[in-house]
């Protein structure tokens, strides 16, 4: 017997977005990165290669890296979900944000949420990665237009803004 | 988009079993999801249950039983790169869960999914097969224990019965005089080929030697070869590099998207030699 649309399996959920929170029903299989594009209309984070290794659509769940294109909306429920929107606040952008700006470690744009979400989360970790670590890690992360040098300086500007900040 | 499914919550794995039981090869245990999902979004099977593991309380501890290090299989990658339990007991598998995949892969996927789906390229289960580890499988009707060497059939094909679920990996421990080191070779996010070394030596005699390969054929195996060259040998370079060459000889690589078969023979050759002389130089082990 055939099943029709009506007897699909929903599951309600309570989220955080971007501070925000969200109660709603979710089917099983819709994933984070559909439920965030489609359903919320945050678009930061991408759909590039389908399978966890671009980096392009990673969000931070509880302040942890995932791929939104290969998490089930189900692991959000009862999270803390980050986007690139959720960045900054009050119209300004996030310390890390400007050091891209100034140097120009953005070039089309389609890596930068990816890039920006996956060092965040770096930084809360260890504050003080050296090159090698960085370079590490963002291995994880790819730029296709290969600006890797100047998202590095970036980076490393940006920590040396928040050390003068603390100092 | 994926296929309708439905999502269980089961709290234990008695449950777990009787619904995989119950739902047969339409249900698939659910873990980190980080295999499961991919091949579910090709198409490459349809399965109208998932059986949520992580529902289970306790299926993520890692705690000391005696003379063996357990982990629960539903502990991530992520976790058991910093667990300070694993970092003090086997600081070598600490330093191979930090260089799997990239921060993504890691926070999602588990020891035991990782295990369980059976990829060639799989880090861990080289490790641990070397290390003399065993896998714990339970089920409604009970619990059997066995050797990693024996879970591993073939490609995506393991000793898990659909209904049975992974519950345990355990790794006894061992004496300072054991040695151990994990070298890979990876350009991408699986390694092309990997080595594992365990040594127990005897006043600066080889009194046993381990050695499994992965990545290098459809399942990881010991190079039971070159492990022979080194048993009762001095720790020195000549006969490192015999064993080095032998396990490369006697490799026996099948060519895939990671490299070729001859490629892969002297890869393992150049790691096993590696992982020889870094198992002996560093007692803590280390990874290249």
């Amino acid at each position: 017997m055939l099943r029709g649309a009506d007897e699909r399996m929903r599951i309600p959920i309570r989220l955080s977005v971007n501070g925000q929170n969200v109660e709603t029903l979710i089917e099983p299989r819709e994933l984070l990165l559909d439920f965030l594009r489609d359903r919320l209309g945050l678009l930061g984070a991408k759909r590039s290669c389908d399978m966890q290794v671009c980096g392009t659509c990673t969000v931070l769940v509880g302040g942890v890296p995932v791929s939104a294109c290969c998490t089930l909306a189900y692991e959000a429920r009862d999270q803390e979900i980050t986007t690139v929107e959720g960045l900054g606040g009050d119209g300004k952008l996030h310390a890390l944000q400007r050091a891209f700006v100034a140097h120009a470690a953005v070039q089309c744009g389609f890596c930068t949420p990816g890039m920006l979400l996956s060092i965040v989360a770096l930084l809360e970790q260890n504050p003080h990665p050296d090159r090698e670590e960085l370079r590490r890690y963002l291995s994880g992360n790819l730029c296709r237009c290969t600006g890797y040098w100047n998202i590095l300086e970036a980076v490393e500007a940006a920590m040396r803004e928040s050390e003068a900040e603390a100092g | 988009m994926l296929r309708e499914f439905q999502i269980h919550q089961p709290d234990t794995v008695e449950a777990a079993s009787t619904l995989l039981a119950e739902y047969g090869l339409e249900a698939a245990p659910y873990a980190g999801g980080t295999e499961l999902l991919l091949i579910m979004k090709e198409g490459l099977v349809q399965y109208r249950h998932l059986v949520d593991l992580k529902t289970i309380p306790g299926m993520n501890d890692l705690s000391l039983e005696g003379e063996a290090l357990v982990i629960g299989p539903l502990a991530t990658h992520r976790q058991l790169e910093r667990s300070a339990l694993l970092r003090q007991h086997l600081p070598v598998l600490a330093e191979l869960e930090a260089g799997i995949a990239n921060a993504r892969v890691r926070a999602a996927g588990t020891l035991g999914g990782n295990l369980c789906f059976a990829e060639p390229h799989s880090d861990p289960a080289t490790f641990l097969m070397a290390w003399g580890a065993s896998l714990v499988l339970g089920s409604a009707a009970g619990r059997r224990e066995l050797p990693v060497e024996d879970f591993f059939w073939d490609v995506l094909q393991t000793a898990r019965e659909p209904e049975e679920i992974l519950t345990a990996v355990r790794l006894p421990l061992r004496p300072t005089t054991v040695r151990c080191s994990y070298q890979r070779f990876r350009l991408h996010e699986r390694p092309t080929a990997t080595v594992a070394a365990v040594l127990e030596l005897q006043d600066g005699v080889i009194a046993s030697a381990r050695l499994a390969l992965g990545g290098v054929s459809p399942v990881p195996r010991r190079a039971s070869e070159a492990e022979a060259v080194l048993r009762d040998q001095p720790l020195d370079e000549e006969v490192f590099a015999a064993a080095a060459a032998e396990a490369g000889r006697a490799a026996d690589p099948v060519s895939d998207i990671y490299g070729s078969a001859e490629y892969k023979r002297h890869l393992v050759a150049v790691l096993t030699r590696r992982a020889l002389e870094a198992a002996v130089d560093h007692p803590a082990g280390e990874i290249v």
